[in-house]
């Protein structure tokens, strides 16, 4: 490997753990609810397809073990780098802000945009975010992440 | 503290130290499960997870005509190290039958989201530095007059040639009712010499075999199978656009995304023109990583 080559390696290394440590800082910030009120009132009024699903909650369980505990913690109340998922702002949220959310991510603050997800697979996860019993400290849990 | 020692002078020693590296860190890791495409040569305008690392093996077995057939294999680390930027390292390998196996060189590509949400259509930006040998054959893209003659040569005189090269894509996608359609455009400069620039395209198309999750963790759900279909091949160069002595292929895909983390994909090429291999048989296996950044961090002191 030439010294140039390796200098790129170098820069890419410091380069990714500059913009992990910037991503996880930034999720602790409380605002990060905000982004729901952005939904555009078409979007929010959306009702959830699989309201009178008798399965939507427990496949949205299923999805959000697979793809959102990483970030929003096992039971959804925050982690090192998403905030609670029971908090009053959330849901307090209409399905369709929920589903927008998902859809379009929140890039700059770290949520990726899921819509590669099937669409039924985004609103079983609505039914299942809205089903988690509200905190009675929202977002008490985001706050105190653990430092490991 | 883990010092490396960059006086190694034996490449597949350097590969081992690399893979030791790599293996600590993923060490202090979780799995992770994602939805991954079912695209080998195509690129979606999905980004790696922040903060997450894939390690994936891809091969091609090709045919060759005036020459031997080969089996073309690369490791990727893709590593999502924003929710718009992904980064990625390729290593590149391939035996030719009855010749030799030889390790062709390596690719740093970048992928940058343009737009914070999403849209009627979604593009990204890709950009990539190569350095690879004339022996290089993972024909990860098709570009330019790339011709299945040019793959013929024994590997001891076609390794000879060695490219530096940047290559920019624009990634052009779109999910709509399940669907992912998937256009890319190629452009690519050989910094050695004085080669024109050269053009090629991707497209794709793949669907999930079921758009709802079943209530169960299962392997075989028809939600975990991705199925599509991806052409690409090459437009010709500045001075020659088109498709006159160029290279095509169509080719089904298969994505298996398993709840153990792991993904298999599964891809049967097939040469559209006198121009192409016959046959391209390609195959991979992947496995996503969290807390991959988060650890490099503590490598470097951060607390998280």
């Amino acid at each position: 490997m030439t010294l140039h080559a390796r200098a790129v390696v170098l820069l890419l290394t410091v380069g990714v753990a500059t913009a992990q440590t910037t991503t996880t800082s930034a999720s602790k910030d409380n605002s990060v609810y905000a982004e729901l009120a952005k939904a555009p009132t078409k979007a929010a009024a959306r009702r959830n397809p699989l309201d009178t699903d008798p399965d939507a909650v427990a496949a949205g369980g299923k999805l959000f073990a697979l793809h959102c505990a990483e970030c929003h913690g096992d039971m959804a109340l925050g982690g090192k780098k998403g905030p609670s998922l029971r908090a009053a702002e959330v849901q307090q949220s209409t399905p369709g802000a929920l589903f927008w959310l998902l859809s379009n991510g929140v890039v700059r603050r770290g949520m990726p945009v899921w819509s590669k997800l099937p669409e039924p697979q985004r609103w079983q996860l609505v039914s299942f975010i809205k089903s988690l019993t509200p905190a009675a400290q929202p977002n008490a849990n985001a706050e105190k992440a653990p430092h490991p | 503290m883990l010092f490396i020692r960059f006086q190694i002078q034996s490449p597949f020693a350097r590969l081992f130290s690399f893979g030791l590296l790599a293996l600590a860190l993923l060490s202090l890791s979780l799995p992770a499960q994602a939805q991954e495409s079912p695209y080998i040569v195509t690129y979606d305008h999905y980004l790696e997870e922040p903060g997450n690392l894939e390690v994936e093996h891809f091969s091609t077995f090709g045919t060759q005509r005036g020459g031997n057939d080969f089996h073309a294999f690369w490791a990727e680390f893709e590593y999502g190290a924003t929710a718009w930027w992904t980064t990625e390292l390729y290593l590149d390998g391939q035996t030719t039958f009855s010749d030799s196996t030889i390790f062709t060189g390596f690719r740093l590509e970048n992928r940058f989201r343009l737009l914070q949400r999403e849209h009627f259509i979604n593009p990204v930006v890709y950009i990539e530095y190569e350095q690879t040998g004339g022996a290089d054959k993972i024909l990860k893209e098709v570009e330019g007059h790339d011709v299945e003659s040019d793959y013929a040569g024994p590997n001891g005189l076609s390794r000879r040639e060695h490219d530096h090269e940047l290559e920019f894509k624009l990634l052009l996608s779109k999910t709509f009712k399940g669907w992912n359609i998937a256009q890319n455009t190629i452009a690519t400069k050989n910094l050695t010499g004085g080669n024109p620039w050269e053009f090629g395209y991707a497209i794709g198309a793949s669907r999930p075999l079921a758009l709802k999750a079943s209530a169960q963790r299962c392997s075989f759900c028809p939600e975990n199978f991705i199925a599509g279909v991806e052409m690409y091949g090459g437009l010709g160069d500045r001075y020659s656009f088109g498709l006159h002595d160029t290279s095509h292929y169509l080719a089904p895909v298969m994505a298996w995304n398993l709840p153990s983390d792991w993904t298999l994909r599964l891809s049967p090429g097939f040469g559209l023109n006198d121009n192409s291999h016959h046959f391209l048989l390609r195959w991979g296996v992947s496995r996503e990583f969290s807390g991959f950044g988060a650890a490099i961090s503590r490598l470097f002191g951060a607390r998280l």
